[in-house]
């Protein structure tokens, strides 16, 4: 493994090097916690930290909400208000599990548009990029049959919707999602297995998560400058870097307290804030609600979905050229789903030889253009679709896809980048004023 | 897309104009009422959950139930707090099914309380959650921020905004209400002053009845709320003091490595 030098656990008592032989797994979780880390990692370093507590938060909550919990289209309202009245604690089980959901989302995105500002994607952590991405899919699929549980209102016409996408596949649609539902309709085969999968696909997250940090483990963090860290020697490395534990523990795990105070006020104070009032409805296939809204995570695709209608001239276009088989329906479908895949292929759709977006004059107006059509975009999936909310819809829609396919692949060839520091070290120092150590601290004192 | 833009100049324009039918919906009479139990020191106030349970069953158990609130709760603390007799003499008021024998029997504290015996009357257990008050301004969330989701709002509101006027459509009475979606709505006004006497003799007009029983709705819908107020609380606190702690340590962990002196 080509990782940055640095010191290996070395078994010492008898017992230590009797395991050692047998299984290095005292030496896997030192290799882990003793990774060399660039010192000048900035606040937005911390949400992978926030994230893995987010997963177990989940897991944990979500294991012991499915212990008083009925898989049955009869009995899953009442068992979730079973939760909420009769078991113990069991109202904060579901608000923490119910508002974890949201800040899992909120973190997963703040870590996404890190990796976008400073270039995390870049060669050589595209798999690290790829990996994370399919996290990000898999949370948002569980996310959704999470929601599906309760069998609400919003729960059974929200499955509808969202299933429905699939529906609108030509040819093979129909067949589709009547297997995805196991049925013609949303009914108990449906809650049953979402049930199922949305017990399952968490472990399968937690899986990814232990190969996401094995890969960016294996190149080594990127840093706010996008500079690597010197690796020639040993000691060089320790100029740019200090080990994971203690210094970026202790900092991950205060700004994860300092998050934590924001989650248990929601939790305490306000838990159906971002809730639907019509989730407190029990499912009703009969009434179909006035405005069907996914929560609000899913809101910036929900409009991409929406924004393309039979009017746009676009939509128009394809319909023709493809003799109708991508009708308006289908084409906000492969707009949706072509939105995430832009997101994902950006590693190979960025062309700058530069990775930090902090040394990259023009780029950095485009990324903030979009941060902010990110949350228009969210905005506008909240409201009907209808008169101008369509309008900015479209607009969003169209500048999301141009970030990736035409700002992003212009902007290497166009844009003449400031430069880079030439080491972490400088960088660290010109942030700290000229006092600051070069040689990473006291702890790495006693190594040289 | 020519029609697009004229149709969001069109939209635009409607948006401008005062009367703003905004997400289809029109303009609702909320009422904003400054119930105990809002924000985040709110607890409710026992005396009117206890009124507004004396007008649930006087006047909506008529038609409405609660389904999902067990009877025994209305003994628990941070909700209407009845003695152990009153929830059973409460409770025995109400016959119920039994299921093994087929004959009816009194309610136990154990039971439910009963379902809606009208069809068309929704059952009000979540109807406090399900509801909301206050939204927007276009989608923003800055008045639920504020206010509330407006829950409790909504049914009070909904009591007390009936203007009088009636329709019949297809043999159905309809009744005018400034705060019902839609203006008209099926149920009668239900509520006219003076109608429950109460032991302490509090006020009994519509408008102190309306704002009653809907804490009380509140309560049943979120009977947990003071624990979870609570539990809140005592979590934001220690966790403030963990960060606290956290940031000392973390700056004198790091105070050698930024050339610092030690903290």
């Amino acid at each position: 493994m080509a990782g940055i030098p640095h010191d290996h656990y070395e078994p010492k008592s008898g017992f230590e090097k009797w395991l050692h032989r047998r299984l290095p797994v005292v030496s896997l979780i030192y290799d882990t916690i003793m990774i060399p880390t660039p010192k000048n990692l900035n606040w937005m370093w911390i949400w992978g930290v926030v994230l893995v507590f987010c997963l177990v938060l989940q897991i944990v909550t979500g294991i012991v909400l499915a212990m008083h919990y009925t898989p049955h289209v009869d009995m899953a309202f009442a068992s979730v208000e079973h939760i909420m009245r009769n078991v113990n604690g069991g109202h904060m089980l579901r608000y923490i599990h119910q508002n974890g959901a949201m800040f899992f989302f909120a973190a997963v995105y703040l870590h996404i548009f890190r990796g976008l500002y400073y270039g995390s994607y870049k060669a050589p952590r595209e798999v690290t990029w790829i990996i994370g991405m399919l996290i990000y899919v898999l949370m948002m699929a569980t996310a959704f049959m999470g929601y599906v549980l309760p069998w609400g209102q919003m729960s059974f016409w929200g499955a509808t919707v969202i299933t429905g996408l699939f529906g609108a596949i030509p040819g093979i649609g129909g067949d589709l999602q009547t297997w995805l539902l196991g049925g013609p309709a949303v009914d108990n085969p449906t809650l049953t297995r979402f049930f199922s999968l949305h017990y399952l696909l968490p472990f399968v997250i937690l899986a990814l998560v232990i190969v996401h940090v094995w890969a960016f483990h294996t190149t080594g963090n990127g840093n706010p400058t996008g500079v690597e860290v010197r690796r020639a020697s040993r000691a060089e490395a320790q100029k740019d870097t200090l080990p994971f534990w203690p210094y970026f523990v202790i900092k991950d795990l205060f700004a994860l307290a300092v998050v934590l105070v924001v989650f248990f006020a929601v939790v305490g104070f306000m838990p159906n804030f971002m809730g639907h009032p019509d989730n407190y409805i029990e499912a009703n296939p009969l009434v179909t609600p006035a405005h069907i809204v996914p929560e609000w995570y899913f809101l910036p695709f929900y409009a991409i979905l929406r924004a393309f209608t039979a009017d746009v001239w676009a939509v128009q276009l394809v319909q023709f050229v493809t003799f109708g088989i991508v009708d308006a329906k289908f084409f906000g479908v492969l707009a949706m789903f072509g939105s995430m895949l832009v997101l994902a292929l950006v590693p190979w759709l960025d062309t700058s030889s530069v990775r930090s977006g902090r040394y990259r004059p023009m780029f950095r107006w485009w990324f903030w253009l979009f941060i902010v059509n990110f949350v228009v975009l969210t905005w506008v999936g909240s409201r009907p679709a209808e008169g101008i909310y369509s309008s900015i819809a479209l607009i969003g829609s169209a500048y999301w896809f141009a970030y990736f396919l035409i700002i992003l692949p212009l902007l290497g060839v166009l844009e003449k980048p400031l430069p880079p520091p030439a080491t972490i070290e400088e960088d660290f120092r010109d942030h700290y004023g000229p006092d600051a150590h070069g040689k990473g601290g006291a702890a790495a004192t006693p190594a040289e | 897309m020519l029609r697009k833009l004229s149709l969001a100049a069109a939209a635009a324009l409607a948006l401008l104009a005062p009367a703003a039918h905004a997400a289809g919906g029109e303009e609702r009479a909320i009422t904003d009422v400054a119930f105990s139990f809002e924000g985040p020191f709110g607890r409710y106030d026992t005396n009117q959950l206890q009124r507004g349970l004396q007008v649930y069953t006087e006047v909506c158990a008529a038609c409405h139930g609660l389904r999902y609130v067990p009877l025994r709760t209305l003994g628990d603390a941070g909700g209407p707090e009845l003695g152990a007799d009153e929830v059973r003499a409460y409770a025995a008021m109400l016959e119920i099914e039994d299921p093994a024998t087929g004959d009816f029997r009194p309610r136990q504290p154990t039971d439910h309380f009963p379902m809606s015996g009208l069809d068309t009357a929704p059952d009000l257990s979540l109807m406090a959650k399900a509801r909301v008050g206050f939204e927007g301004p276009y989608g923003l969330l800055v008045n639920p921020f504020l206010r509330g989701i407006g829950g409790p709002e909504y049914i009070a509101s909904l009591l007390t905004h009936y203007t009088g006027e009636e329709k019949f459509e297809a043999g159905t009475a309809f009744y005018a209400n400034e705060s019902f979606a839609g203006g008209w709505i099926a149920m009668a006004p239900p509520l006219f002053d003076g109608q429950v006497e109460f032991a302490d003799g509090s006020p009994n007009d519509v408008a102190s009845m309306a704002e009653d029983v809907a804490a009380f709705l509140m309560w049943a819908a979120e009977p947990k709320m003071m624990a979870r107020k609570q539990a809140g609380l005592t979590a934001v606190l220690f966790l403030v003091l963990l960060s606290v702690l956290l940031y000392l340590t973390n700056k004198r962990l790091w105070a050698p490595v930024k050339g610092r002196s030690r903290a």
